[in-house]
């Protein structure tokens, strides 16, 4: 029954799936943080920039960025990231770039919910110790702020997890691009279907309930 | 101008504060230059490649039948998707079991799958198993993948809106002996509806930017696939892309816009209940998992909550 799995790697094209989720993660994380501090930052022009760069780049759709990623970052610009040579690797890093840029928008917006929910008093008292910005924000507002904000950055997680599958515009070699193949040269369309399906279903929902719980352990109790 | 974050800046904040712009604009600049120059060398600056903007041929030739396109494949699945996605908000709050089971299931699969499986899936099926011609078969595919995933967040969305409305409607309702069925369409849903207005019109964002998926894995003609084909004939990649981009982002914008202008509105007005599902809701919601809250109603009883156990 399950003859037509035979020279196609599902579990291979998972993997990339969930390194592109990972690396991506972590990109976004790091740049959204950053981009938060940026939105609150006493500097004018880096506030200005930061809201720019959010509300321009969540407004695009992700394909469109991931498709400039090798049309546009690649061909003309010859960003290659350094692998100007190995096509695969080169897309997977064009991908991991592209859904970074694009996810931290979301970090940064989620982030900076969280910190509006951080009680003004901690702050000022950080303030009146004579801490200076950098400090109120790193070791005072964002700490609590990330631990509020679980919730929300899980469903970016998740988001993501299914946003990954856009790389398969610029042929990285994930889920819905063999899902493709297969269904294309298979008869098993929805067995196929059901299979890539339910590997996602695995994927997402873990994450939710684990990070959810994780959520709720954290939260700083007011 | 200060904030909760930092003190009012003194001559030294000040001083500092001039250092790190100057920094950070020089960077910009440097990074801006690069652009430009690369973009030079390229030969994307030449006029060759913008005039076809100006000129209107690549408006009338690829852009605007993209961008209608695109539009009419987000209104049909926004159109289908929203009595879908009330049922299945409805039907997963009903008392019957056999009903509110098999509904959440469906609701939380389709929000748990990538919108781009469903599209190529869709694609597949309609080519295996319909007449349907292969030169429309990916408005359809779209339309079908969107309508799965957009039901089952507008389910949530419904339930989300109802969920919010404070109990005593129901509770009046039956007072006054209205049936299950009435006290649904006739108290909970309008004013669930109006509730939810916001949320929906956000929704179609996400809609909006969903259908360059088709643009480019089924060939769907749409704005992004539009762009494809001015590039190949125009060689203005980096252009064309600007364009394009520009036009997404004013498009979004304005929904944005709309939504939140919507969502103020709702608030101040004293006819309803004041519930209001915003645009962060509905980001919430796009993502599976058990937890529905509308956020202002979810803080307001946990904070209620805390003081009654506050000793």
């Amino acid at each position: 029954m399950f003859d037509f799995l035979e020279g196609y790697d599902v579990l291979g094209a998972f993997w990339t799936t969930v390194q592109l989720t990972l690396l991506s993660a972590v990109g976004s994380l790091v740049w959204g943080t950053i981009l938060a501090g940026m939105r609150v930052s006493p500097v004018p022009l880096m506030r200005g920039f930061g809201t720019a760069y959010v509300n321009i780049v969540r407004n695009i759709p992700l394909t469109v960025i991931i498709v400039f990623t090798s049309l546009g970052l690649s061909n003309i610009f010859g960003v290659n990231l350094g692998a100007a040579d190995d096509f695969d690797t080169k897309f997977f890093r064009l991908a991991v770039l592209g859904l970074s840029a694009y996810t931290a928008t979301f970090v940064c917006e989620a982030l900076r919910s969280g910190i509006n929910t951080v009680p003004v008093g901690q702050a000022e008292a950080a303030r009146a110790l004579g801490l200076s910005f950098n400090q109120v924000l790193t070791l005072i507002v964002l700490p609590q702020a990330f631990r509020s904000v679980i919730g929300p950055l899980t469903n970016v997680l998740i988001a993501l997890t299914k946003n990954t599958t856009v790389a398969a515009a610029i042929g990285v070699a994930e889920a819905a691009l063999l899902m493709k193949q297969m269904i294309e040269n298979e008869a098993q369309l929805l067995l196929i279907a059901t299979i890539f399906a339910l590997g996602f279903v695995v994927l997402t929902l873990p994450t939710g309930l684990l990070l959810g719980w994780l959520g709720k352990r954290l939260a700083v109790k007011r | 101008m200060s904030s909760v974050l930092y003190d009012t800046p003194g001559p030294r904040a000040r001083r500092r504060n001039m250092i790190l712009s100057v920094v950070f604009a020089a960077l910009l600049v440097l990074a801006l230059w690069w652009i430009w120059q690369t973009m030079a060398d390229a030969g994307q600056m030449e006029g060759a490649k913008w005039s076809p903007f100006v000129e209107g041929q690549a408006w009338t030739t690829y852009l605007l039948p993209g961008l209608g396109n695109t539009l009419k494949a987000a209104a049909l699945s926004m159109i289908i998707a929203l009595p879908l996605g009330a049922a299945l908000g409805i039907a997963r709050m009903s008392d019957h079991r056999w009903v509110r089971v098999p509904a959440a299931v469906i609701v939380e699969f389709f929000r748990a799958i990538p919108v781009l499986l469903l599209m190529v899936f869709a694609n597949q099926f309609y080519s295996d198993y319909t007449a349907i011609e292969s030169d429309t078969r990916p408005l359809y595919a779209v339309v079908t993948g969107l309508v799965l995933y957009n039901a089952s967040v507008l389910a949530e969305i419904v339930r989300a809106g109802i969920l919010s409305l404070p109990k005593g409607q129901t509770e009046a309702a039956q007072a006054i002996g209205m049936r299950k069925t009435q006290v649904m369409t006739t108290i909970l849903l309008p004013q669930a509806v109006t509730a939810m207005l916001p949320a929906i019109v956000s929704q179609l964002v996400v809609i909006v930017k969903d259908t360059a998926l088709g643009g480019a894995m089924l060939n769907f003609t749409d704005l992004l696939n539009g762009r494809k084909t001015l590039a190949a004939n125009y060689a203005n990649v980096i252009p064309s892309f600007i364009v394009v981009a520009l036009i997404y982002i004013v498009l979004n914008f304005l929904l944005t816009s709309f939504a939140s202008w919507l969502e103020r509105r709702l608030r101040r007005s004293k006819k309803s209940t004041g519930v209001v599902l915003g645009a962060e809701d509905v980001e919430d919601l796009n993502a599976p998992g058990e937890v529905v809250g509308v956020h202002g109603v979810d803080a307001g009883a946990r904070a209620g909550g805390d003081v009654g156990k506050a000793p």
